[in-house]
């Protein structure tokens, strides 16, 4: 019998019974042909691959990453919790030394979830990897996380998420927002105040295919980890950018995937997009699963695939050189570009306006942050939606200097006085989550 | 009359029962080197002095495939393997002649790379030259499409040869399980159909005209005839006929154990709601991972032949057989010893069992009694701890539905039935530490002989309709048939029930026999750019080998 190289953790979890909507993309018949191609495969008979059950992840869990508007449990359904929890089997077991990687190949997905929630952005509730990563923290201390987000749309969410937190490395290789959903992810979208050069975004023009996508892993991804020097290493393993998937127009195939995984060696990876159910997903999570395990790879292709039928044009292998030039270059200059950035400001102000096309909501926000050489830095963020809502949220970083600390419970204590409507405190130093409505 | 005949390592059972009860029973000693001989001696026995004529069926439940495959007693094979895309299937290479051949059938069942038949030409010509005889033919996701394999199997087969196809043998995803089973099912071929016929020859001989069947490793039987096609469901009856008989002898409705405790292992089995867990894709022989159902157990090496030792402050029991008893004529402390000196086993020479109570107490610096009273602690709970872990593993198995995550059955057992040898002497210790009642039941010696006696013809299948395509498949049978865009879950079910039917009574069962009953069932909507095309159902029957009260 074959044996895995890697010990290597499954969670799957299909949802058999759970969709958006009856026709929505994110629907029951999703993972079907994926899990018919992993029995077929016999993939989970392989000596060193086991299968994990999800966990069910906390309120708790939840509300250390999000705000949720009202709260939690009218925003999400049971899915959500499992999905999340998958992934944070994924991570115990991978934190516990049971495995030496693990992949959750969940539904629904979560990358399009930011720190505030008031519905659902691009199919996702509550950010997956977020939950699990927090979990981790609080369970086992761990320190620097690296998410390099290969989903075909840009990973909004994750970015909202850690933008203040220079301990969160956030890479995203998407399609360019200039044509495709959420719009965002240019490379001059580098982190907040406090953590300039932790995000990095790099938008590839559409049929950008195979080589394109390895020409990053290898001289952006993989330069910028081995100086970060992450504790663990996350991806959020997107599969939409594959040639046949039906919302995007990329030309990465299932070898691609398996190769990229390979070569960025991901500790933890986690299912997000990928809607080509049939002729994409069953290849792809195939080639990762083998690749994680460190098994041979070689011989997983689509029935239909040669690869003369998606050759990049020339001018994108030069475009996407120039790219990773530009954004190794900000990185390695990232302390500089701070401090041209903040000059003598205290408090760095930010106005945006987010629609979550899934439950067609709309907010506006307004979010301060205080400029802090110590820590991720306070922030306090405003809140309104089209559905009447009024929030006012103080989120104190995990790694809280005393300053930012204080000053946050002080505006807390403030924004109480003040009678707001709806006022809430994610401490995130003491993992406690308050808000005036009991 | 029914007889029921379990040969194992050790020992050949036989019972004969009348009217549903245990005339007769009779213990002999395995002959490895004839096995056909060690059955025919106990049948000559147990039948004699009764009118031969009101002997309605004899079930054999048989090492013979077993013993074979561990030791490697087997058939060379050739097979043909359609891999297509996947993993690299070069780590076939070792099991047996392969040729790979181009094609590929994928997911859904449609032909995304089409056979060569030349190169299943050349094949035969290779296995031809090599003299191969037993084949198999094999290819990814042919149980969502069998054409393929049919077409392979067209050009292979003639007079000399046989050829198993993958499809056959089950309805169930895995390519690998399908080569392996299909390779232990041509490669134990000739060696099964050797004991057919001298069965056959004995029946005649004899004036039998009763059928003859054979136990399966799902606790059923199939008709000999059937069982010549597909020997490789024979294989591991023996666990299935102790469990089969032990809830035939005791009747279990709640969710529950089996325990059978045995010489050097305690074998475990699950019952939920009364019926035996299976096995969840299949069972695994001599490294090889299967398709063939099974019903689950595990085992644990302790049992009444386990040498006790006191080492590094701690009594051991187990995995190691030095020898018998001390009270048998054995050199080494045993359990049965143990069990000997407590007074709950009244055989042996208490005398010589006591002597190694003594020393281990001495070493131990206890008393006699406290010895005898640590080492029977021991004994129950290792078996205990062991359970509960079975039972934890069991209830946290991966599930696929929400539903099922949050209120999925879990297993509580209520209830022990245990057989084997030390089954009266431990249940009292055992009941202690499991805090439920564990119940010998009369006759337990010969369960084994007693669940092949009992068992009825089993048997599954699965069906897919997937109307989009519009087209159904029943993998096992080769059934591929057209259906209309509105076909329907009731329709299917239909068409599922008949087919198992059809297939049981082929098989040997009897017609008041019967129950089939519809143990999977998922519907899925196919939408295609945000339409709905279509419906996939998937289905999968069985008439499960349960066991009524007499
Ligand atoms: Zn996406
Ligand atoms: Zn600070």
């Amino acid at each position: 019998m074959l044996k895995a190289k890697n010990r290597m953790g499954l969670v799957f979890f299909p949802a058999y019974d759970w969709a958006i909507s009856p026709t929505h993309p994110e629907r029951e018949e999703r993972l079907l042909y994926t899990q018919d191609q992993v029995l077929e495969e016999g993939l989970l008979d392989i000596d060193g691959i086991t299968e994990y059950k999800p966990d069910i992840a906390s309120i708790e869990d939840v509300e250390r990453v999000h705000i949720c508007v009202p709260d939690v449990k009218s925003r999400i359904t049971d899915s959500h919790l499992i999905s999340a929890g998958g992934a944070i089997a994924c991570g115990d077991a991978f934190m516990k030394g049971e495995v030496d990687k693990a992949f959750a190949l969940v539904r629904p997905p979560g990358h399009h979830a930011r720190r505030i929630v008031h519905g659902a952005r691009g199919f996702c509730n509550i950010n997956i990897e977020a939950v699990m990563i927090e979990k981790l923290r609080k369970k086992y201390g761990i320190r620097k996380v690296a998410i390099v987000d290969t989903d075909c749309h840009h990973g909004d969410g994750t970015q909202d998420i850690y933008w203040h937190d220079s301990e969160t490395l956030f890479i995203s290789i998407h399609q360019d927002g200039r044509t495709l959903y959420p719009g965002t992810g240019f490379p001059s979208e580098l982190g907040g105040p406090n953590a300039v050069g932790y995000t990095l975004n790099v938008p590839l023009p559409p049929r950008t295919s195979d080589k394109g996508f390895l020409y990053v892993i290898d001289n952006l991804v993989n330069p910028v980890l081995k100086e970060f020097q992450p504790d663990l290493i996350i991806n959020s393993a997107g599969q939409d950018n594959h040639y046949s998937d039906p919302i995007t127009n990329m030309n990465f195939s299932a070898q691609g995937y398996a190769e990229l995984n390979h070569r960025l060696n991901p500790d933890i990876a986690v299912l997000e997009g990928g809607y080509s159910i049939e002729d994409a997903l069953p290849y792809v999570n195939t080639g990762i699963i083998l690749a994680m395990a460190g098994l041979d790879y070689s011989m997983v292709k689509e029935p239909d695939f040669t690869p003369e039928r998606f050759k990049q044009p020339k001018e994108t292998d030069e475009y996407i050189k120039r790219l990773c030039e530009h954004l190794y270059n900000k990185w390695n200059k990232r302390d500089i570009i701070r401090k041209e950035l903040i000059k003598d400001k205290k408090y760095v102000k930010q106005d945006r306006y987010v629609y979550y096309d899934t439950d067609g909501i709309s907010e506006e926000q307004r979010e301060i942050t205080k400029v802090c050489d110590e820590c991720s830095g306070l922030s306090v963020v405003e809140s309104r939606s089209d559905r009447g809502y009024h929030v006012t949220a103080v989120i104190i970083p995990r790694n809280a200097c005393p300053r930012c600390y204080e000053e946050g419970l002080e505006e807390y204590e403030k924004k109480l006085k003040n009678g707001n409507q709806m006022v809430f405190l994610q401490d995130k130093k003491n993992d406690v989550f308050y808000n005036n409505r009991g | 009359m029914i007889i029921g005949l379990d040969m194992g390592g050790t020992n050949v059972d036989a019972v004969l029962l009348s009217e549903g009860r245990i005339k007769k029973t009779i213990k002999s000693v395995t002959d490895h080197e004839n096995i056909f001989e060690s059955i025919k001696k106990p049948l000559d026995e147990i039948m004699e002095g009764e009118d031969i004529k009101n002997i309605k069926k004899i079930v054999l439940s048989t090492t013979i495939s077993t013993n074979a495959i561990v030791e490697g007693k087997t058939e060379e094979v050739g097979m043909v393997l359609e891999c297509g895309p996947g993993m690299n299937p070069q780590f076939f290479k070792p099991l047996a002649d392969i040729c790979f051949v181009s094609g590929y059938i994928d997911h859904r069942g449609r032909e995304a790379f089409p056979l060569n038949s030349e190169e299943i030409r050349q094949a035969k010509e290779t296995f031809k030259k090599k003299g191969l005889k037993n084949l198999g033919v094999v290819g990814k996701f042919s149980v969502r499409n069998p054409d393929h394999e049919k077409t392979m199997y067209k050009i292979l087969k003639d007079k000399e040869n046989v050829v198993t196809m993958g499809h056959t043998l089950s309805g169930m995803l895995n390519f690998s399980r399908r080569v392996y089973s299909t390779y232990l099912n041509s490669a134990v071929y000739s060696h099964f159909a050797r004991f057919k016929n001298s069965v056959e020859a004995y029946f005649l001989k004899k004036g039998i005209k009763a059928p003859a069947y054979v136990l399966k490793a799902d606790g059923g039987t199939l008709s000999l005839e059937s069982s010549s096609k597909f020997p490789v469901e024979t294989i591991l009856s023996g666990p299935s006929a102790s469990i089969i008989g032990a809830l035939a002898l005791n009747h279990v409705d709640s969710d529950g154990i089996i325990l059978d405790i045995g010489g050097t292992t305690t074998d475990i089995a699950v019952l939920s709601d009364g019926v035996p867990l299976f096995e969840p894709q299949g069972i695994e022989i001599n490294g090889m991972k299967t398709l063939v159902r099974g019903l689950f157990s595990r085992s644990i090496g302790i049992g009444g032949d386990s040498y006790v030792r006191y080492e590094n402050g701690e009594i051991k029991i187990g995995p190691e057989r030095r020898g018998k008893a001390m009270a048998f004529g054995g050199q080494w402390l045993t359990l049965t010893d143990a069990l000997i000196s407590a007074g709950k086993i009244d055989t042996g020479l208490k005398s010589k069992a006591e002597e190694g109570i003594k020393l281990i107490a001495e070493q131990m610096g206890v008393s006699f009694e406290e010895a005898v009273k640590a080492i029977c602690k021991k004994a129950s709970t290792t078996i205990t701890d062991y359970v509960r872990k079975l039972i934890r593993e069991i209830n946290n198995k991966p599930v696929y539905t929400i539903n099922e995550l949050l209120y999925g059955k879990k297993i509580q057992p209520q209830k022990a039935v245990i057989i084997g040898g030390p089954a009266k002497a431990m249940s009292e210790l055992l009941e202690d530490q499991l805090g439920f009642p564990c119940i010998v039941p009369e006759h337990f010696e010969v369960a084994n002989a007693y669940g092949a006696a009992r068992s009825r013809t089993t048997t599954d299948l699965t069906l897919l309709a997937d109307t989009a395509l519009g087209i159904l498949t029943i993998g096992e049978e080769g059934i591929k048939q057209k259906i209309p865009k509105r076909f329907d879950v009731t329709q299917a079910h239909q068409i599922l029930m008949d087919a198992l039917k059809q297939k049981a009574l082929k098989l040997g069962a009897d017609e008041r026999d019967l129950e089939p009953e519809i143990v999977e069932e998922q519907s899925f909507n196919v939408v295609r750019g945000f339409y709905t095309t279509g419906k996939i159902i998937r289905l999968k029957a069985q008439i499960r080998p349960v066991i009524k009260p007499e």
